[in-house]
């Protein structure tokens, strides 16, 4: 057991319990705060495989932005009230849990026979600390044109935004 | 010795399951849209597992995992404003009962 | 004992021990010297009785919020509301393990620099931690179940999301000129400069003008995000206490509620101590950090880096006792019209003169200025044409927070 080994199995439990949580919790504000978890362990995860910039990242993100977000529009619409009815019930609920065991079964089976796979077995894992450098580098080059078009998809969204909350505010006058 | 890639392609696995298990069973809005986040993540995780154990020198797969963050804060935005138009319109945020397409 | 047990392991604790209490002693000097210099300002005395000056008053108060009842009233959510004062103070507290506090000082032949970790995303670091700090007064709103404390709280988050993007923003220019000279970097050991390291940024304030004088309006921009990061005055709408009672912390009492006072005061120090690093020139004081032996020149670049810290959380409360507090809708308007276009400009005019002065720093500093301005002056203008074309009776009251119609 080398450090690597425990730090992936507390971060991996950490996100699946997270992860868990999220989906199970009635209140919407307890599954947020699950998920808050999850994309905690997740940048521990990051950190792990070298990628600090992308850790970093995730929680500027993520963490810092999006799940605000998220706790914003619960609070604003108060909406601790209607999580109670909020879960499907009986037959249904247990062919979803039967078809998501299928898929994890799956998805395992896929990853687990991934390192047999010949591209991955013939290439050695780099262990270096990818740099911010780096990742700019390449990010202004080979990546340029998808760069540029996600800031339009930014963009794209904001107009979005207040085109949808513009038109509600004309309605109400 | 590091750890195989194997391990964070199970995690992976099972993280996105969580997400689409969640989407199946919960009916809240809010929560099927974390779900949704959750699965994202998921993904980015396997991009960065894959990326390093393939041993090339540039980070390629750190950068799509820069995308989707980026496409996933943009449909947060507008996601998550259409969430409170629903709400205000018709007082929930159960989708069994947002079925019309009518205001 | 081995050598390298003690470098890897002992001297970083102690280093953590220091600075673990250096920033609980420092939030009590925080307590008295607020207090009194609020008295100086408004020409009153403020607590001296305890002790000489007074200076014993936040060692009574803590004794005061231990010894009183803990309640925690019926109708909150009780897990969150127990989870939130940590939630505040645990980033609070994290936040400072990058930030370094000194050159290296050099002890028994081994040289220590005077840091907790020199992590290769150290800015990043920061920004992450801090954004984290928000949770702690959303989650302790929430939980109150009190429509005072969830109006600060929702007040706050979307004040925080607003603010931050200056905050990370501000900085871009002073990661952009970062450049260490070549024997520096022998010295260190490294290839070639990393931008986002706390130290390296120091460093580079040591070989070239500090940064306050290149990049003024983004640190202006910099530094009044930071104030409405700490929730401090003119920023304080989360617990504005004419209009929220107390805002988020209304429902907190005893040493739940001093936790969040703590944590206010912690983020304080915290943030001055990365303005000074980032702006301030870190523990570069014109040549006096060299002063001394290795081991001496170590100690004074830290007292160094005490008083400019010092001397800024003087300005954090000198702000506080000065300013009358934002309206809402002159929250966002300031930040969103006027910060982040500073932030941005900056960005554009360091980028822009870095290549067309073949990196002259004067020019790029001038231009700064000079570019601010303008950019000030037509947001001001435009913001001035559309006032007046408003009828007068909605321009002298707030517009209502739309989204709280759902509520009701």
């Amino acid at each position: 057991m080398t450090a690597e080994h425990v730090l992936f199995f507390v971060f991996g439990a950490v996100s699946l319990i997270g992860a868990i949580s999220v989906i199970s919790f009635r209140h919407p504000i307890y599954s947020a705060l699950s998920l808050i978890v999850t994309f905690f362990a997740q940048a521990g995860l990051f950190v792990l495989l070298g990628a600090h910039f992308v850790a970093a990242v995730q929680v500027i993100v993520y963490a810092g932005a999006i799940m605000v977000l998220f706790l914003f529009v619960i609070m604003l619409l108060n909406l601790g009230t209607l999580s109670a009815k909020s879960a499907l019930k009986g037959k249904l609920k247990g062919l979803a849990v039967v078809l998501g065991v299928l898929l994890a079964i799956q998805g395992v089976y896929i990853a687990m026979t991934a390192g047999t796979d010949t591209a991955l077995e013939s290439a050695q894992a780099s262990t270096e600390v990818v740099t911010t450098y780096k990742i700019g580098e390449l990010l202004f080059s080979k990546y340029l044109l998808p760069f540029e078009v996600t800031s339009l998809i930014l963009l794209a969204a904001l107009i979005g935004v207040i085109v949808l909350v513009k038109r509600e505010n004309q309605a109400e006058n | 010795m590091s750890l195989g890639v194997e391990y964070y392609l199970v995690l992976s696995a099972l993280l996105f399951t969580i997400g689409v298990l969640g989407v199946l069973i919960r009916r809240n809005a809010i929560i099927i849209f974390m779900c949704i986040e959750l699965m994202l993540n998921a993904a980015n995780l396997a991009f960065v597992a894959i990326n390093r154990s393939l041993g090339s020198s540039d980070p390629d797969g750190q950068l799509f995992v820069f995308f989707v963050m980026a496409v996933a804060a943009a449909e947060v935005a507008i996601g998550l404003a259409i969430i409170v138009s629903v709400f205000k319109h018709k007082k929930t945020i159960n989708v069994d009962e947002v079925n019309s397409l009518k205001g | 004992m081995d050598i390298e047990l003690v470098k890897d392991i002992i001297i970083p604790i102690i280093k953590v021990l220091f600075i673990a209490h250096l920033l609980i002693i420092g939030v009590m000097a925080m307590i008295w010297s607020e207090r009194r210099v609020s008295g100086w300002i408004q020409d009153r005395l403020g607590p001296n009785r305890v002790g000489p000056q007074g200076l014993l008053q936040p060692i009574a108060d803590g004794i005061k919020f231990l010894f009183k009842e803990d309640i925690i009233p019926n109708h909150v959510d009780k897990p969150l509301y127990v989870l939130a004062p940590a939630m505040l103070l645990v980033p609070a507290m994290i936040a400072v393990a990058v930030v370094p506090f000194g050159d290296t000082i050099t002890i028994a032949g081994h040289e220590i620099p005077l840091q907790i970790a020199d992590i290769n995303i150290g800015i990043l670091y920061i920004l992450a931690i801090t954004s984290l700090g928000v949770y702690g007064v959303v989650i302790g709103a929430w939980a109150s179940n009190n429509k005072y404390s969830l109006l600060g709280g929702l007040r706050s988050s979307a004040q925080m999301i607003s603010y931050e993007l200056t905050l990370g923003l501000a900085i871009i220019g002073v990661l952009m000129l970062t450049d260490l000279p070549e024997e520096i970097l022998t010295k260190l050991g490294v290839d070639e400069t990393n931008p986002l390291s706390l130290r390296h940024i120091a460093l580079a304030q040591g070989a070239h003008p500090w940064n306050i004088f290149i990049h003024f309006p983004a640190f202006l921009a910099f530094t009044t995000a930071m104030f409405a990061e700490t929730n401090r005055l003119p920023f304080d709408l989360a617990e504005a206490e004419q209009e929220l009672v107390a805002g988020y912390h209304t429902e907190y009492s005893s040493m739940k509620f001093a936790i969040f006072f703590m944590a206010e005061y912690m983020n304080m120090i915290v943030g001055s101590a990365v303005v000074v690093t980032l702006f301030l020139g870190g523990w570069h004081f014109f040549g006096l950090e060299t002063m001394g032996g290795p081991f001496w020149s170590g100690v004074i670049s830290f007292a160094i880096f005490f008083v400019k810290t010092g001397i800024f959380l003087f300005v954090f409360i000198w702000v506080r006792w000065t300013l009358p507090r934002f309206r809402y809708d002159q929250l966002m308007n300031f930040g969103w019209k006027f910060l982040l276009p500073v932030a941005l400009t900056s960005i554009v005019v360091t980028g822009t003169l870095w290549i067309a002065t073949n990196g002259s720093r004067l020019w790029i500093g001038i231009g700064n200025l000079v570019a601010a301005f303008i950019v000030v002056a037509i947001v001001a203008g435009i913001m001035a044409i559309d006032n007046n074309s408003k009828p007068i009776v909605q321009r002298a009251s707030a517009p209502p927070l739309r989204g709280l119609d759902a509520i009701e």
